[in-house]
């Protein structure tokens, strides 16, 4: 199964990658996990490859394979189009992150970008994560609001992302970040028994 | 600092990096020096939590390599490790450590950046094996990264040479399972030992182990013919495969059925191997990433290969790229990619080094720029970099420009660099042009940490690797020391006195050096602060003039209006929109205050103007 996390740099992709490539590892599956650091961390553009299954071999995603898009930033799902095909399920965080040429009145933020994704027959799933991360407490948890939408769409049980929570978040942290997975979770769930 | 717990036979997820560390720690590495350098960093910081093992920074790479070279001197395991480049920099104790060979076993991990994700050009490394006659490993994934590393001591100890492990962004930044293993150690004595004919380089010893470095070639050559690494494994004959590290993951991805050599020990190459091979299938393919190294091997061993002329010699492989290039395979139809803005890397809010840019950016003078976060500055709308070549280039490359101008061009040329690569490489640069006769301007950006690579302390900043107090190594003094007679500290977010000092510097008829000092807005220190004050804009003062946009800073968005919407607010409605602090991300640095000209940029919570009127 192919997983494709993309937003901005400083949104928590890369602890989001580790807390479900954990759970992958936990629930018997082989699993590579690929990202950069560096210079292309400092604001821009981010991802991240996640793959799982009984043997994995390359750690990056074919274009047109993903299985799941979680796009963390609202425009970030329209740049990596070329990696969905048209069963690809994408999780949409629906905050906006201006891009610099956004914010500085040279390029304009795309106004439609849920309707560009939903006519090329793809399933959307859009989901305020920063609102529901400010509810839960902390609003730097809206990485963990998208790993619980996540989680209810993958073949892991729940058990095990609580226990990865529990064992790699600090204690300061912790609660807050699992009440933002479970938060995250249920939204997903309402989607799902909505659209059944 | 926690210390890393190891219990073999657990399986953890580790990223190559991570792995690197675990196997440096179970092979008995006793000492270990890097410079951080992406994609090669995370080695060292993790390597410093295991128990029993001495890890540090050092200044550059050189040095780390001979760091670790004497540890090995003095019997103990030791590694360095660097990023592609870094090893130019540590190229000089490798070649002749190849000579004067170990004690401890010695290992150099070098991490290549194919696409050059962090990284100013895409060398491959692989050739520095081949030229210092030295063997390379270079594992496909973290789990191999793990056994590789300590098959790399093996090797060191029992052939009597420093071994370089090659990774890839693609190898040491990918996570996957790896198993704790059992620990290890090595068969050299700790001790000091006098071996003048093995360690003086002496040009009467030089010449004896040249005899001897190509006598452990020839005996390292047969070990590969056996080295379990370098494995065969067949399946379908019609294609045949040679390849190596991560390229391996993208044939077996695109061919399962193929057979495959994967070479696990890059050099010296197993020939019967690869001829057993090459007899053994129909058609032969070298896939690798960057230059054909292995395909120059085969090709100069008389077997008919393909090669360079299908697989890119530029940039990242993957399997939908090799798969292509072998079978010519049309690609399936794709959505087709939809033009959104893009978003290029940027100094974060409250970074100190837009200050300074922004003040050097209205001298319109040439700025002979360095290797840091600082080098975004070169980016719009800053546009305040004109040169960025290696560590610590920007002061050499900027006295080479004046002394071929000559006094034309005081006045015009600036040199920046920031810390931490001033004591990386930056010092000499310094001491050319003092003892030169020069009148270089050097502007050293102090933000008291490594940025780019992830807040590592360096010499400048009074810390260890590890967290332990250490003596400050003292720029301002350092500049004195060798020469400069007009050395100052200034604060680089006091945007106007910066540009009064610039201005004032550049003309000096002698070596002067502004010393930036404001640390870096991502340290913890900076983050928590207490007395941090937010800045917003007073709509009803802006007039849309986008002054405060100049500076680049994310946290300054600018809202454009249409004609009815500018009425609405009570602006003109010829003005095309306002500007607007957005107050989740503003640092408070306050630089954007005086770019107001109609101060409508006032700290937040408080009285219009009161605060800057």
């Amino acid at each position: 199964m192919n997983l494709f996390l993309c937003g901005v740099g400083g949104q928590g992709i890369l602890l989001a990658s580790e807390v479900i490539s954990s759970a992958c590892m936990l629930s018997g599956y082989d699993v590579k996990q690929s990202e950069v650091h560096g210079m292309a961390q400092r604001g821009g553009s981010v991802i991240s490859h996640i793959r799982f299954g009984n043997k994995v071999y390359s750690p990056l995603i074919e274009p047109g394979d993903a299985d799941i898009v979680v796009s963390f930033e609202l425009l970030e799902a329209l740049r990596y189009l070329p990696y969905m095909n048209k069963e690809t399920k994408v999780i949409v965080n629906t905050q906006k992150i201006l891009p610099s040429p956004v914010a500085t009145g040279a390029d304009t933020y795309p106004a439609d970008v849920l309707e560009q994704l939903q006519k090329r027959g793809l399933t959307v799933f859009p989901v305020d994560a920063f609102g529901i991360a400010r509810l839960a407490g902390e609003t730097r948890a809206v990485n963990m609001v998208l790993v619980g939408g996540l989680s209810l769409l993958l073949p892991l049980e729940e058990q095990v992302f609580l226990q990865v929570l529990q064992d790699r978040l600090p204690g300061k942290i912790r609660a807050v970040n699992t009440a933002a997975f479970i938060k995250g979770r249920e939204e997903i769930s309402k989607r799902l028994s909505s659209n059944s | 600092m926690t210390k890393k717990t190891h219990n073999p036979g657990e399986r953890v997820l580790l990223s190559g990096n991570e792995a690197i560390a675990l196997g440096a720690y179970e092979a008995g590495v006793k000492v270990a020096s890097a410079y951080p350098g992406t994609p090669s960093t995370e080695i060292l910081e993790n390597l410093c939590r295991y128990e029993g093992v001495y890890a540090e920074w050092a200044p550059n790479e050189k040095v780390a390599l001979e760091v670790a070279l004497g540890a090995s001197f003095a019997g103990a395991r030791s590694l360095a490790t660097m990023k592609h480049v870094g090893l130019n920099v540590a190229a000089d104790p490798l070649f002749t450590a190849a000579y004067t060979g170990v004690k401890g076993g010695l290992v150099i991990v070098t991490a290549d950046d194919p696409e050059m994700h962090s990284s100013q050009n895409e060398q491959d490394n692989r050739n520095y094996a081949y030229a210092a006659k030295v063997p390379m490993l270079e594992p496909s994934d973290a789990a191999e990264a793990k056994e590789f590393i300590k098959h790399a001591y093996r090797i060191s100890e029992g052939f009597d040479t420093p071994v370089l492990l090659r990774t890839t962004t693609r190898v040491a930044h990918v996570k996957g399972m790896v198993a704790m293993g059992g620990l290890e150690s090595s068969s050299a004595k700790l001790g000091i030992e006098k071996m003048p004919e093995k360690f003086v380089m002496l040009p009467a010893h030089a010449r004896r182990r040249r005899v001897e470095l190509e006598k452990r070639l020839a005996g390292m050559k047969e070990f590969a013919e056996t080295f379990p690494e370098n494995r065969t494994e067949w399946g379908d004959r019609k294609r045949g495969f040679i390849t190596s590290g991560v390229s391996y993951l993208y044939v077996r991805e695109a061919f399962p059925e193929a057979s495959v050599l994967k070479l696990g020990m890059a050099y010296p190459f197993p020939d019967r191997l690869i001829r057993e091979f090459a007899a053994g299938v129909d058609e032969l393919f070298i896939v690798e990433e960057l230059d054909p190294f292995i395909e120059n091997h085969v090709k100069a061993l008389g077997l008919a290969c393909k090669g360079k002329e299908l697989i890119p010699a530029m940039g990242e492989l993957n399997s939908h790229l090799v798969r292509k290039a072998i079978t010519g395979e049309a690609p399936r139809s794709l959505f087709e990619p939809v033009p959104v803005p893009m978003r290029p890397p940027n100094l974060c809010p409250g970074c100190p080094h837009r200050g300074i840019f922004h003040a050097i950016s209205k001298l319109k003078v040439f700025v002979a720029g360095d290797i840091g976060c600082y080098t975004l500055a070169a980016l719009k709308p800053l546009s305040a970099m004109d040169s960025c070549v290696c560590m610590g280039a920007s002061i050499g490359t900027a006295f080479g420009m004046e002394k071929a101008l000559g006094k034309e061009s005081l006045g015009k040329i600036v040199a920046v660099i920031g810390d931490s690569t001033f004591m990386h490489s930056g010092i000499t640069g310094l001491i050319e042009v003092v003892y030169n006769r020069g009148f270089s301007t050097v502007v050293i950006l102090d933000n008291r940490t490594t940025g780019m690579t992830g807040h590592q302390p360096n010499p400048s900043t009074g810390m260890t690797i590890g967290g332990e107090i250490s003596t400050v190594v003292d720029i301002e003094a350092v500049c004195r020391a060798v020469g400069v007679r007009h050395v100052v500290t200034i604060d680089p977010h006091d945007m106007e006195n910066a540009e009064k000092i610039l201005r004032q510097e550049i003309e000096r008829p002698e070596p002067s050096v502004i010393i930036t000092k404001a640390p870096c807005a991502l340290l913890p220190e900076m983050r928590k602060r207490k007395d941090k004050k937010l800045y917003r804009v007073i709509e009803e003062r802006c007039t849309g003039c986008r002054a405060c946009l100049k500076i680049g800073c994310p946290a300054i968005e600018w809202v454009p209006l249409t004609p009815e919407e500018a009425r609405k607010l009570g602006y003109k409605d010829t003005q095309k929109g306002h500007s607007s602090i957005n107050a989740a991300l503003c640092d408070g640095c306050g630089q954007c205050v005086v770019l107001c000209k109609f101060k409508a940029i006032s700290a937040a919570g408080k009285d219009a103007g009161k605060d800057n009127g």
